[in-house]
């Protein structure tokens, strides 16, 4: 069967991974075959996603919120679709209509404190951003960020993280970025006493290791260090914002009114790429001083934007506010039930409203899980920096009766990856 | 064509039926606290309520509404005292236990006429049967009804209902209510208002309960106490200024009483018009058979003065004499106004003929009223006239709606299969739920077990939803309560003013919580 899409056409799947292969990523590539997660994705609608053989799955992963609206979200696509008609990139270097109007829903709807926002084209650009504006205010160097975190792959967001993507790039700087563990407030203390970090950059919840949650106290400890330091707080609100936590921005959660917060992925509506940086007066000074200091042909693109603007609009929507919160207690009490008839192996629950982590009892038993999920029809991703942690992240617009099925195809693998570990079949790549 | 309004719309629908999930498991103690909850907020604002509608819709009496107002609030909870909706049924001897199953989101449209009393009504009824309800009020009385929505929302979720279990729609347009009708996140739609509403409900694809419009004929015979009969038609025509549905359109008399029953009429507060103002009452009221609207639920002395002619002030209602019940004259049509067509025949059978005429031209399946102390009559009347409701002896207004008669009381009148509607009955609880039936083996060799004591419903344990704690919050870290004060606190007042209302109503319900919890331990 020919697989025709307009512009290109592939004979077969296999035809596809083999071209992948050659021309775009063969390790990639090669990893999710030897996975067992042989997915190339095709259809999507919703919650769904369909590989080029036809096999639908529930997407639990959403890129990591990318798609918390659902994938190809009816209402964004049809304000993107009518915003083409008129508007397209648009010239960075002028005022916008689309970026003006974004800005302000921005800082009307957002934490206290922040006045103005910086565009990005993607979250580690506009982590980028953060953190030059951070230098800015401060006039200092360093920046601080935990053990394990992930803020993105560019200049200096990769720098923050994991050396994992870092060092092989050559771009590990540990005299400038300076990492502490999780929930430590003591390491957190010694870190900032120099009086010469710009910024602690933190998400909300590290997703990447995992989402293990802030201890009670620990974030609001975090930004009592920072202020008295004189050191910034950077909210990294990219998996956890939008809702997530049934709250806009997680961070509101902890009473912190960070100096920059950072929203990307999901604020595209999963269908025109863009990222924001809200900032407060302070860290924004270069934006008085010098607006073209830092420049974005495609950052703030206007498409973007109206994707942006309608996001938001439906995401803030009572009604949504409140159906995620009973999305997150039918979740937790359904997946704390399964977890009940399993404890050996699913040996804890890490959430906070629709953002789940689900502990197992082996080095990387979420691999065994993410595979059986996989056969079972849901993608659910292991996390990279703890793969003993499946990232568990179901949309917030989805019906009960999804959740439900969700709830079915978990216990089936949950069953089935204890197996699978306890016997070593089905390994883990 | 989806826009922003229907799609929030959706939203609506979604969280009702995330709300009316939770609900239907709760116990019968728990629902009956938040019914009486929600009864006692709207009976104590019955005559805010009155007031408001009379004013936005310039339609009815605020005197009669603040009276449908108490019987659609404590006067429901009252007729319904006793009864459960709730609990499982055990029938021994038919060894069959039946379980009820709400029917979930229930779209209430309200009229214009009633808008208020409807509101109660439909909540309360959805209350009772464990659904949630979205209420899409008629554009023209969409302030008061969504207010009174909310208010009602408000206080059910105050008495622990789940979040969203009663939603208004604040700016309905017919777009937005064809677009909810047919969206499948509706459970059943009950359509109150005309007869194109009432269609599209039918036509949606989702069940519905949509009853056809009145058009009442009201008998009197030789045998009636005609005194008493002439204040109860008069006291009923002015009633709300007959915006009920059930108010007489026509009165069929018989020849020999006919100038007695008039003059009691006359001195009860009608004025019966001459044949000059009769021509233009006419006029003035129907342009090319079609009802001129503005006089629906206006005071028959205003009625009479646009008209050009006048009456009293003190009159209550017009009198319209008229030769025969023939559908050319539009005087033999609803009128929803204290207008009353008058006929005189010469035998009972003929009236009962002319009452069958007034329910051919429309009205089919509603209602009817007798005056008259013959039951052969008052049973060859019932059987002649296709209604599914004869009020005898008393004004149909409020006598067919339940109001002083045991019919249901109800804002839904069933008008049956001859009327084009799903139910026969005046809308009741009853209505909004199913049985779900545990059938044994009827062989007697075959037992059937006890269930003396089982109920799958239970309290809720507290907020439904509950509030998204981290599953690592202590109970030494924050509250629920403060947690949602502290969210407030960290985003700017700028949100856009309904959102930010609703947000700070459950804030201020989540810190009253709090305290009273502190004052308690």
């Amino acid at each position: 069967m020919m697989h025709d899409y307009g512009s290109f056409s592939f004979d077969s799947k296999a035809e596809v991974l083999e071209r992948s292969k050659e021309y775009w990523n063969p390790d990639k590539t090669q990893f999710w075959s030897n996975a067992g997660v042989d997915l190339v994705i095709d259809k999507r609608e919703g919650y769904f996603l369909w590989d080029m053989d036809g096999r639908r799955l529930v997407d639990l992963h959403l890129n990591g919120g990318t798609y918390n609206l659902g994938h190809r979200n009816p209402e964004v696509v049809a304000a993107v679709t009518a915003a083409m008609e008129q508007f397209d990139i648009g010239n960075h270097h002028f005022p916008s209509v689309a970026r003006t109007a974004l800005a302000e829903r921005l800082i009307q709807t957002g934490p206290v404190g922040l006045t103005r926002v910086a565009y990005a084209s993607g979250g580690g650009e506009a982590i980028d951003i953060a953190l030059k504006s951070a230098r800015h205010a401060t006039q200092r160097r360093k920046i601080v960020s935990i053990v394990k975190a992930y803020h993105g792959h560019t200049g200096l967001a990769v720098s923050a993280g994991d050396d994992r993507f870092s060092k092989m790039f050559l771009s590990d700087r540990p005299d400038e970025f300076i990492q502490v563990p999780f929930n430590d407030l003591g390491a957190m203390e010694r870190a900032l006493i120099g009086r010469d970090v710009a910024a602690v950059i933190m998400e909300t919840i590290p997703a990447t290791y995992g989402f293990p949650l802030p201890e009670p106290g620990y974030l609001e400890g975090v930004k009592a260090l920072a202020g008295r330091a004189g050191t910034l707080y950077i909210a990294d609100e990219v998996q956890t914002g939008l809702m997530r936590t049934g709250e806009l921005w997680g961070i509101t959660k902890h009473g912190i009114n960070p100096d920059v917060l950072v929203t990307g992925k999901g604020i595209s509506g999963g269908v025109y790429p863009i990222a924001c940086v809200l900032l407060s007066d302070r860290a924004g000074k270069w934006l008085t001083e010098d607006g073209f200091a830092h420049m974005s042909t495609f950052g703030g693109a206007e498409l973007g934007c109206i994707a942006a603007l309608k996001t938001l609009e439906i995401t803030t929507r009572p009604e949504v506010r409140s159906m995620v919160h009973y999305i997150a207690d039918l979740f937790g009490a359904g997946l704390a039930e399964i977890r009940g008839r399993y404890p050996d192996w699913f040996t804890g629950i890490r959430q906070n409203g629709v953002i789940f982590g689900l502990e197992f009892n082996h080095p990387e038993g979420a691999k065994f899980v993410m595979r059986q999920l996989y056969e079972h029809g849901v993608w659910a991703i292991f996390s990279t920096l703890d793969p003993r942690v499946l990232q568990f992240k179901p949309g917030i617009l989805m019906n009960d009766a999804l959740c439900d099925e969700v709830l079915d195809r978990v216990e089936v693998a949950v069953q089935k990856s204890r197996d699978d570990a306890r016997t070593g079949s089905g390994t883990a790549a | 064509m989806m826009t922003v309004d229907t799609a929030r719309a959706g939203h609506m629908l979604e969280q009702a039926h995330w709300a009316a999930r939770g609900y239907s498991t709760f116990d019968a103690a728990t629902v009956q606290r938040i019914v009486a909850a929600v009864a006692d907020v709207a009976y104590a604002n019955s005559q805010r309520y009155a007031e408001w509608a009379v004013q936005e819709t310039e339609m009815g009496v605020v005197a009669d509404k603040v009276r449908k107002n108490q019987a659609c609030s404590k006067g429901l909870l009252e007729f319904y005292a006793g009864q459960d909706f709730v609990s499982p049924r055990v029938q021994v001897q038919q060894k069959m236990v039946q379980i009820p199953r709400p029917a979930g989101v229930v779209l209430a449209i309200t009229p214009t006429t009633n808008p208020v009393a409807s509101v109660y009504f439909k909540v309360l009824l959805s209350l009772m049967t464990r659904n949630a309800v979205v209420v899409a009020p008629h554009p023209r009385a969409k302030e008061c009804c969504a207010d009174a929505a909310g208010l009602l929302g408000r206080a059910a979720e105050e008495a622990g209902a789940p979040i969203g279990i009663v939603q208004v729609v604040d700016e309905p347009s017919i777009p937005l209510l064809t677009a909810l009708m047919k969206d499948e996140r509706t459970d059943v739609i009950v359509a109150t208002g005309g007869s194109d509403v009432v269609r599209a409900a039918y036509s949606s694809g989702n069940p519905a309960l949509g009853v056809g419009p009145g058009n009442v004929p009201v008998m009197v015979d030789h045998t009636a106490d005609l005194k008493a009969a002439a204040e109860r038609i008069v006291a009923s025509k002015a009633f709300d200024n007959s915006v009920l549905c059930t108010n007489e359109s026509v009165l069929v008399v018989e020849e020999s009483v006919s100038s007695q029953l008039e003059r009691a009429m006359a001195h009860a507060g009608a004025h019966v018009l001459d044949q000059e103002s009769t021509d233009r009452l006419r006029s003035y009221m129907f342009f090319g058979g079609h009802l001129n609207t503005d006089v629906v639920g206006k005071d028959a002395s205003w009625i009479a003065e646009q008209a050009g002619f006048r009456v009293t002030a003190k009159t209550r209602l017009l009198v319209a004499p008229i030769e025969s019940v023939l559908p050319d004259d539009p005087m033999t049509h609803e009128k929803l106004s204290p207008v009353l067509a008058l006929v005189r025949v010469p035998d009972v059978q003929r009236g009962i003929g002319a009452c069958r005429a007034v329910v051919r031209i429309a009205g089919a399946g509603h209602s009817a009223a007798i005056h008259s102390e013959d039951p052969r009559t008052i049973m060859a009347f019932t059987a002649g006239v296709p209604v599914l409701r004869v009020a005898v002896n008393i004004g149909a207004s409020t006598g067919c709606s339940g109001l002083g008669t045991n019919l249901a009381p109800s804002m839904t009148i069933g008008t049956g299969f001859v009327g084009g509607s799903s139910i026969g009955d005046n809308l009741e609880p009853a209505h909004l739920l199913n049985w779900a039936k545990i059938a044994y083996n009827a062989d007697i060799s075959a037992p059937m077990d006890s269930f003396a004591g089982l109920d799958p419903a239970h309290a809720p344990s507290g907020r439904t939803p509950a509030y998204p704690m981290a599953s690592n919050a202590t109970h030494s870290s924050i509250s629920a309560s403060a947690l949602g004060a502290r969210v407030e606190a960290a985003v700017s007042s700028r949100l856009p003013h309904g959102a930010t209302e609703q947000f700070r109503d459950e804030i201020r319900q989540l810190v009253a919580e709090e305290l009273s919890q502190l004052l308690k331990g």
